[in-house]
């Protein structure tokens, strides 16, 4: 078995386990297997680093065997400098996932933890997957775990918020998938993606596929206008599903774009790059205004994880070297961060059971350790220099000044609008007089607790202050990529 | 005089008239409520049927017997081998639940599964006309029986009515549509009436006129729109044990059937027949998944869902015929046949799960008797959750693999006319998802309307298990099941 087997398989055989011999009343040994099985399955991805070669743009530790072969399937699974971080950050979030849903969650435990791990499994097959049909089956098999994470540990409206996920998402990729189906077709029964590289297409059928990849992609990533389930979502989650769908899940979207549309159909990617850059422009600076004036801090992180993702695809649609990287870096840092302010919320919400800013107000008095946290990934989000999430952005900035100095001004503005609606919140909710009762008897964070955030704060700080461990991996790969896309398909 | 080669194409036949007689008379012995005596018979008898089968199928060989009015070939041995276990699922499943309504106050029904199943046989083997009219009679009588063998029950006697009138038309649309064919091509046997409709010699109109009729008794056996008004009433009339009867292993039969008579017998008329086709199953789509987001009741809402599936397993009939090559048309066939397979299994499972919710003096019909039953039976809520997604088109359940090789076969380069239909597939499996979704939600958001556990008899607990094991593991390695499939057929088109 290949090391990337062992990465998505791991976490699925634990999570199976916990379904299959958990029960309410082994709650306490459930948390614990699932704790061991997401440390396991976090180390296991750790070698990969050290093996990974990072002045090759090709794939890396590739498996590859006949799965389905009627359908040419193939289970055929590799890394490049592009998706190579995203199989690292799966299993580290899912890690801390499982440390924050620990006192938390008090019912069905064992199979809140196995639905945990099995789609941090499965969304790390997304990443891994070289073949089309392979890389969809992964892609919607993650629904299923979210849904019922969602509907059974989720808040007040959940039924609402699992369904308009499942379905909204579910429209998407059955476009994708008839997409996939016209590509087996025409490149005479392959499912393989480097065969769909290479396929010429002519300019309708691009610009059908491209639509299609978009309705895929897009409503994952979200982009502006089909982001409204994000926000619904989002506030009805538990704290881990906000966590894992804002860190991980939204780049799945973005990865495919990637990975789909703009190798397969490079001529209509450039047409509609300027499409894709209005709508980033457009989720950067209006839906970062649509977040200041949120009442609900979930709704709050929800909306800005929109704008920082309409950093990631405007960086991708400029078609420059620093861009696309910089789109990749803030992925990464996103998904630090999001799922760091995500499970900040988280513990609030369990001492106090509101998400409303106002119910708050100086928590940082009773609450310090917690505070000082909480300040460090708020300054992240902002994107302030030295925390992880300013390197992304300041690339994407850059690769915009590159392209055209006006879309670089306007995504730089746009900062903040970031700044002001993060520092905003976090003046409401925790400076200040102390707000209320409930916030005079808040405890500080535990041991536990410290631990989840110290993690994701190590990773901010490491990465704002030192990111070329992050850049060099993307290098080659980017490059490699740009080369391909540059090539027009048409004859 | 009979020649040898004959008998080995109907041996599981006459194992299973046998057995269905003796297990008759065997029965006025039997004295235990619950007949273990006679459902151990009649469980062994299907299990040698089925290996029986089962060896013939792999051993791929095509016969034809008794003066060419069966066929022994692999896509009927495998449909077969199907059959006679998704019968046995079904008593399996289905006995508890007799017992509980006094439906084995004799061993009825034993005898009628047998006989419906042999109608099932004769029904995918035959090769002439009559031959698989027989069968199909066979069958529906015998599920007329079973439908109203709860004398007693009101709502049990009118689908019973309603079954038997509906199908007795659509037997008769079939009996007259075959017999325009007759006239028109002199002969019953299947072979020559594609030979003879091949020539190009006989008058087109007549041809039609029949092949009308011959698709609608066709779609009344299948259960498509506009031939699908029984269905939604006799599923929720019918006692939930012979609704999984009527649901599950017939539409393998049906398929056959749809099989030897539009591709073995009338495929030069496939261009006509295409079309009929094409409207059935976008009718069926359509209406299949908008009514069933209405129902409430959990019967009805699978009677509509399988309208809707059926016409998915409609659209890879059609799409071998767009083609013309013969590798394509094989796969666009095997994918229908895949579907069927992967569907009878997803039902039995629903319907196991549904049986077994249903307890002494309470039906379990309303989507809303399964709230909360995740917190009262994980095991089984999985079971039915894995079902659900398998029909919602999901993966990895088997049921994706099913959609994607239909509608694989549907799409062809450079043909819009196809496109269009598989994303009007596609936009209807949504609406579809919708309510296999709201199944999921009952099952594990809602809170549980009673807090009794869910109890099972050790063989429905393994067999619903490895059921809806089959339903996932299908799914992470569908490609035997695909191999087999697309091998049958293309040793029945003989490609």
């Amino acid at each position: 078995m290949g090391m990337l087997s062992l990465a998505i398989w791991t976490p699925i055989a634990f999570g199976v386990v916990l379904l299959a011999l958990g029960n309410d009343e082994q709650a306490k040994a459930s948390r614990w297997v699932a704790f061991i099985g997401a440390l396991v399955s976090f180390l296991i991805t750790l070698p990969l680093y050290g093996q990974f070669d990072t002045t090759s743009a090709a794939m890396q530790f590739v498996e590859n065997a006949p799965w389905i072969e009627r359908f040419h399937i193939n289970y055929h699974l590799g890394l490049d400098g592009i998706s190579f971080w995203f199989v690292l950050l799966t299993a580290f979030i899912n890690l801390v996932v499982v440390i924050a849903g620990w006192e938390a969650i008090t019912s069905r435990v064992n199979q809140y933890m196995g639905a945990f791990l099995i789609l941090s499994g499965l969304m790390i097959g997304v990443f891994c997957a070289l073949d089309g049909m392979l890389f969809y089956v992964f892609f919607e098999a993650t629904l299923i775990p979210m849904y019922l994470i969602i509907g059974i540990w989720g808040g007040p409206n959940k039924i609402y918020a699992a369904f308009k996920f499942f379905l909204y998402t579910l429209l998407g990729s059955l476009l994708m998938l008839v997409a996939l189906i016209y590509l087996y077709t025409q490149s005479n029964g392959s499912f393989e993606l480097s065969t769909w590289y290479a396929l010429p297409l002519g300019k309708t059928a691009q610009t059908l596929l491209f639509f299609a990849f978009f309705a895929a992609f897009a409503v994952k990533v979200p982009m502006w206008p089909v982001h409204t389930w994000l926000p619904d979502v989002h506030v009805e989650a538990p704290t881990g599903g906000s966590a894992v769908l804002a860190a991980i899940m939204l780049k799945l979207g973005a990865y495919g774009f990637l990975r789909f549309s703009m190798p397969i159909v490079p001529d209509a990617s450039h047409e509609w790059a300027g499409m894709m850059i209005a709508l980033s422009l457009i989720a950067v600076v209006y839906v970062g205004l649509v977040a200041m004036v949120q009442q609900d801090m979930k709704k709050l992180v929800a909306y800005s994880s929109v704008a920082h993702m309409g950093f990631v695809t405007l960086g991708f649609f400029m078609f420059n070297q620093i861009g696309m990287s910089g789109g990749l870096v803030q992925m990464i840092a996103h998904g630090f961060v999001s799922g760091a302010m995500f499970l900040c919320i988280g513990v609030l919400y369990d001492r106090v059971h509101s998400r409303q800013i106002a119910d708050y107000g100086g928590v940082v008095n009773t609450m310090p350790k917690f505070a000082a946290f909480a300040l460090l990934f708020s300054m992240a989000n902002c994107g302030l220099p030295g925390t992880a999430g300013f390197v992304g952005e300041w690339m994407v900035i850059l690769g915009g000044v590159k392209f055209n100095f006006w879309i670089g001004l306007i995504a730089a503005s746009a900062l903040i609008f970031g700044a002001a609606y993060t520092l905003w919140m976090f003046k409401r909710v925790y400076l200040g007089a102390i707000g209320n009762d409930h916030v005079k008897e808040l405890l500080d964070i535990n041991a536990r607790e410290f631990l989840m955030l110290a993690l994701l704060a190590g990773a901010v700080l490491y990465m704002g202050v030192y990111p070329k461990p992050f850049t060099d991996v993307m290098d080659a790969s980017v490059a490699q990529l740009l080369k391909q896309v540059a090539v027009s398909k048409l004859n | 005089m009979i020649d040898k080669l004959s008998w080995i194409t109907a041996y599981p036949e006459m194992i299973l008239i046998v057995m269905a007689c003796v297990i008759a008379l065997m029965d006025l012995g039997v004295k235990t409520p619950l007949r273990g005596a006679t459902y151990g018979m009649t469980l062994a008898t299907l299990a040698v049927v089925a290996a029986l089968e089962a060896a013939y199928a792999s051993e791929g060989a095509t016969y034809y017997g008794f003066g060419n009015m069966v066929v022994s070939d692999a896509m009927g041995n495998w449909l077969k081998c199907f059959a006679a276990i998704a019968v046995m699922v079904t008593l399996v499943y289905g006995r508890p639940y007799a017992g509980q309504r006094g439906m084995l106050r004799g061993g009825e029904i034993f005898t009628l599964n047998l006989f419906s199943l042999l109608g099932m046989f004769v029904m995918i083997s035959g090769n002439n006309f009559l031959v698989l009219y027989l069968g199909l009679e066979l069958l529906t009588l015998s599920a007329y029986a079973l439908v109203a063998l709860r004398r007693d029950n009101a709502v049990a006697t009118e689908a019973a009515i309603k079954y038997f009138v509906l199908g007795a038309m659509a037997s008769g649309f079939l009996l007259y549509g075959m017999s325009m064919l007759y006239g028109a091509t002199g002969t019953l046997d299947i072979t020559a009436v594609f030979k003879a409709v091949s020539s190009g010699q006989l008058r087109h109109q007549v041809l039609i006129f029949g092949l009308v009729f011959i698709v609608a008794g066709l779609g009344f056996k299948l259960g498509v729109v506009p031939f699908h008004m029984w269905i939604p009433d006799v599923y929720q009339g019918a006692p939930t044990a012979v609704t999984l009867m009527i649901g599950g292993a017939p539409k393998l039969a049906a398929f056959a059937m749809t099989i030897r008579l539009l591709v073995e017998g009338l495929l030069p008329l496939a261009n006509d027949w295409q079309q009929m086709l094409m409207l059935l199953a976008i009718a069926s789509l359509l209406i299949g998944n908008l009514a069933a987001i209405g129902q409430t009741n959990i019967k009805r809402m699978l009677a509509f869902s399988t309208i809707s599936q059926m016409g998915f397993v409609l659209i890879g009939l059609l799409a071998g015929v767009v083609s013309g090559q013969p590798i394509a048309t094989a796969n666009a066939y095997s994918s229908s046949m895949f579907y069927v397979v992967s569907y009878v299994l997803t039902t039995l499972g629903t319907f196991g799960v549904l049986l077994l919710l249903s307890r002494e003096g309470f039906e379990s019909e309303e989507i809303a008797d399964f709230a909360g039953l995740n917190q009262r039976s994980p095991l089984y809520a999985g079971v039915m959750a894995v079902c659900m997604f398998s029909l919602a088109g999901i993966p990895p359940m088997v049921g994706f693999y099913a959609k994607l090789s239909v509608l694989q076969a549907l799409i062809m380069p450079g043909d819009t006319a196809s496109l269009s239909l598989a994303v009007f597939a596609v936009a209807m499996s949504l609406i579809g998802a919708f309510y296999y979704l709201r199944v999921v939600k009952v099952m594990y958001f809602d809170a549980p309307i009673t807090a009794s556990t869910v109890v099972a008899g050790s063989d429905v607990r393994v067999v619903l298990c490895i059921n809806g094991a089959l339903v996932l593991v299908l799914g992470l390695l569908p490609g035997g099941l695909m191999a087999l499939c697309s091998h049958a057929i293309q040793q029945m088109l003989g490609t």
